[in-house]
């Protein structure tokens, strides 16, 4: 399996072994979640150390409470909502409490374009603000070459260098899969700003990949 | 009678199209725009394929030592619970 997106019916199977006491089943969903839940606690917490305790202690209490768990929300949004609350404490005794919702306000109070103003007409004439010319197609490149481990890769440096708000909302929504509710609810962003936040995030990804293709075809 | 989308303002309604959180009105302009132009329904093509890529990518596997210590600790809630 290649893509991190993994069904919720899945996941129930595995937290039914778990709850049996099935290691094969926790060292899965510690592969599936394990990176995801370093990369949202990092958002909290000063230092990388701090943030593997972090999911350690998560996974503590997912273990104690998997009992409890009833499957009313999907297990990862379960999951990461164990997460970011031992995170906010942790970050509050490291003296450190910053909130998402600020560091996302911040991202939010700049603003770009989502194409580059240039690919439109200019001001003035007849077909002002549409596009000059039609922008390449993806969905006509071969399935090799758009799911290529080089197109990956430059996908993969794109994320990593976004903002951080931005940079969790894409790694929630599109690779692992989340619906926008949850990151919502995990995040403590309203639906509004979560999208924005999305929506500038698949832009810089998306124009990277463009970027990549041409080169490509010289 | 509401003005015509033009492209430069469709682009930035693209995330909130795919989400299915467009107002009726602002949907419609939006869906109205696409008829007759294709250098957007292109874009919108690039966005969908940008979110397949991203789904494509695997987060990267935690350091070996963390998973050692997480898998410690899942023999011992496994112990204690037995």
């Amino acid at each position: 399996m290649t893509s991190a997106h993994f069904s919720s019916r899945e996941d129930a199977l595995l937290v039914d072994a778990l709850r049996r006491g099935d290691e094969a089943a926790f060292v899965e969903l510690v592969g599936r979640y394990g990176a995801l839940m370093l990369r949202v606690a990092r958002l909290y917490v000063p230092t990388r150390s701090v943030a593997e305790e972090v999911v350690q202690e998560t996974w503590l209490g997912v273990l104690r409470g998997i009992d409890r768990f009833e499957g009313r929300s999907s297990f990862k949004t379960w999951l990461l909502r164990i997460l970011t609350n031992i995170a906010k404490t942790r970050a509050v005794r490291e003296g450190r409490s910053v909130p998402f919702s600020a560091l996302a306000q911040a991202e939010l109070e700049t603003s770009e374009p989502s194409v580059d103003p240039d690919r439109f007409f200019p001001q003035g004439e007849r077909w002002a603000n549409y596009w000059a010319s039609s922008p390449p197609r993806f969905d006509e490149l071969p399935e090799s070459q758009l799911l290529s481990s080089e197109t990956l890769a430059v996908a993969r440096e794109a994320i990593d260098g976004l903002p951080d708000a931005q940079r969790t909302v894409i790694t929630m929504r599109d690779v692992a899969g989340f619906a926008s509710e949850d990151v919502c609810e995990v995040l403590g962003l309203s639906e509004g700003n979560q999208r924005v936040l999305l929506h500038r995030a698949r832009t810089r990804v998306r124009r990277a990949l463009e970027l990549h293709f041409k080169a490509g075809e010289a | 009678m509401a003005s015509e989308l033009t492209c430069k303002e469709l682009v930035e309604l693209v995330t909130e199209y795919l989400d299915g959180q467009l107002p009726a009105d602002e949907l419609e302009r939006f869906e109205e725009h696409l008829v007759y132009c294709g250098p957007c329904v292109t874009h919108i093509e690039q966005m969908r394929e940008t979110i397949r890529v991203a789904g494509g990518l695997r987060e990267e596997d935690l350091d070996a030592a963390v998973a050692d210590d997480l898998l410690a600790a899942f023999r011992g809630w496994r112990e204690g619970a037995a």
